[in-house]
């Protein structure tokens, strides 16, 4: 399912005192297969955003009122709201918004906050009943949940008759999110999926996200405001500052933006930052700045050494000499 | 959920805004006890004299307190046709059955809407015009002679403010969850009540769990900074009075005399 929205604005609370324009005529592309970041600090859009994809958020209708009467005076008509996901128009009130939910995913920040049926296996299965035209037999729900638990990297028979409350927090949060892909959605949308875990909880819910992607959610769409996490992860990434969408491009080619974003207040990956600073000092580094082609690139520089030769911290401070090796 | 915002503070700043919360309470109990005390148009004409001003230089939206009225509007429109119906007066206007319509039945209805409508506007701009902090500091001060009683005067006007301050708190996380809810296909809208009802479990528990999560940092960050109320406390904003404060008890002192001077003499028309 491929996600368009061109000239996309939400106001909260529009028409009263405290009315904040969270958005303001955000255009993007996000293709099917892709595993989309969207970064930008607290307050630019990127959750308002997302909310919009499954229709938890409506593109107000006033909008539409709005312009047609501009249109009457022949004044230059505002630009046409669109948004669509796959089959979906999310601009026609019509729309079956409960369908577009079951193929778009939505995972929201902190969703262990969300889990309170009894047992696992009962709030894992909520979202199977709801979505179900008929009610699912027990069978089908116990092998969609077991699936479900499994791929998150949780054990069944271990887990189905506990109290989601019972567990720890990054148990709490795999149960919530085989919550939200137990109806196997098209769309996984995450907002902040690894927000408060330890460095090997993140870790392992990005490579969760990554098996996902290869098995079950043709496209990933997560929101983030850690650098490192988007340009490891991500095929494309938007940048959003005060609701508009600065730049969308590859984790690569973002990060030789790297001057604008810190002006945007982000932060850039380490990786980054490193060849920043080797690039003042002269030296040109190729590479698309995840660990693994910063390293490989860094070794190049050293007239092709082997990888046996391990680079010594003291051996970057050197750096400019190397130049001649940098092509 | 923002039909809920009923009589919220509405952040503008204007003379209304700027009193002091001790007064517009005084204010707010004088008024009430002058509607009520007020027997005729005349003595209510006054009230509703005074109440415009107040609306005057309040620069609070006349669309947001005719709102607040809207909310009591059943409840008006029921007692003064029950009144207008079963009032016993000598001029007999229709008859009809059990229900007899006199002058006096249709003139006590008219002051009962009259009064209802003051009492809720009036109230509403109390809440309108002044944050829900000062509001409890204001009560917190006025309540301080029942500390002589060793009444927690105090902790009341804590309690007070911690349940308004999570009041939007709980309303934007119910909003939160009931998104994330929705997301997994949960429908709150169709159904019969019995259905209804039942799909608020998955908001409520997690939204209670939530509370006392918050509930718990809350006490463990006051015992953090050493939080004991009682009298050494010093307060952020003290409360003054000021210029703007005299003018507003010169017009509430002269609602009420005027109130019991119709009363008293009974120039009273109607």
């Amino acid at each position: 399912m491929r996600i368009t929205a061109e000239h996309l604005s939400y106001t909260y609370n529009a028409g009263s005192p405290f009315a904040c324009a969270a958005l303001k005529d955000v255009s993007l592309t996000i293709e099917e297969g892709e595993f989309f970041g969207m970064i930008g600090h607290t307050g630019s859009g990127k959750s308002t955003f997302v909310q919009h994809l499954n229709g938890l958020l409506r593109v107000p209708s006033s909008l539409k009122k709005y312009k047609k009467k501009k249109l009457k005076k022949g004044q230059t008509p505002p630009p046409e709201t669109v948004l669509t996901v796959g089959e979906f128009d999310l601009t026609n009130k019509k729309t079956d918004f409960r369908a577009l939910r079951k193929h778009v995913g939505m995972v929201f920040q902190y969703p262990e906050y969300q889990l309170f049926a009894d047992t696992v296996e009962a709030d894992v299965a909520f979202g199977l009943k709801n979505f179900s035209e008929k009610k699912p037999t027990d069978e089908e729900k116990k092998a969609a949940v077991k699936a479900a638990l499994e791929i998150v990297g949780l054990s069944y028979e271990e887990l189905k008759d506990k109290s989601p409350f019972e567990l720890s927090g990054g148990q709490k949060r795999r149960v919530a999110i085989a919550g939200v892909i137990v109806t196997r959605p098209e769309v996984l949308v995450l907002d902040e999926p690894a927000a408060g875990l330890d460095p090997l909880g993140k870790k392992e819910v990005m490579e969760l996200l990554h098996k996902l992607h290869r098995e079950w959610c043709k496209t990933v769409v997560i929101v983030s405001h850690d650098m490192d996490e988007i340009s490891e992860n991500c095929t494309r990434a938007a940048v959003f500052s005060e609701g508009n969408v600065k730049y969308v491009l590859p984790p690569k080619e973002l990060f030789s933006h790297s001057e604008e974003l810190l002006a945007l207040g982000l932060d850039i990956p380490l990786t980054a930052r490193l060849s920043a600073a080797l690039k003042k000092r002269g030296v040109e580094l190729d590479c698309d700045f995840t660990v693994d082609s910063f390293v490989e690139s860094v070794l190049r520089l050293n007239g092709g050494a082997s990888a046996e030769n391990e680079v010594a911290p003291e051996q970057t401070e050197t750096a400019p000499e190397w130049k001649g090796g940098a092509e | 959920m923002k039909d809920v915002a009923f009589g919220q503070y509405y952040p503008v700043e204007s003379f209304v805004h700027r009193l002091d919360p001790r007064l517009k309470l005084v204010f707010l109990i004088a008024y009430i006890v002058a509607i009520f005390l007020a027997d005729s148009f005349c003595g209510l004409a006054v009230c509703a004299g005074a109440l415009i001003l107040i609306i005057a230089f309040a620069r609070v939206p006349l669309r947001k307190i005719l709102r607040s009225v809207r909310g009591i509007l059943f409840l008006v429109v029921f007692t003064a046709v029950l009144n207008v119906l079963f009032y016993t007066g000598d001029t007999v206007w229709a008859d009809w059955w059990i229900f007899t319509i006199t002058k006096e039945g249709v003139i006590f209805s008219a002051r009962l809407i009259l009064r209802l409508i003051l009492l809720v506007m009036c109230s509403c701009m109390l809440t309108y015009t002044t944050t829900p902090v000062a509001l409890t500091d204001g009560i917190e001060s006025l309540l301080t002679p029942l500390k002589w009683i060793r009444f927690p005067v105090h902790e009341l006007a804590l309690i007070m403010s911690i349940a308004l301050r999570f009041i939007p708190i709980l309303m934007d996380e119910t909003e939160r969850i009931k998104n994330a809810q929705k997301a997994r296909g949960a429908d709150f809208e169709s159904g019969g009540l019995v259905k209804k009802v039942r799909a608020i479990i998955p908001i409520l528990i997690p939204l209670l769990l939530s509370a006392f999560r918050r509930a718990d940092e809350l006490g463990d960050a006051m015992d953090a900074r050493c939080y004991t109320g009682g009298k050494h406390r010093t307060k952020y904003k003290k409360l003054r009075f000021s210029w703007r404060d005299l003018i507003a008890f010169f017009l509430i002192a002269a609602v009420m005399t005027g109130v019991v001077l119709l009363r008293v003499y009974g120039w009273a028309p109607l």
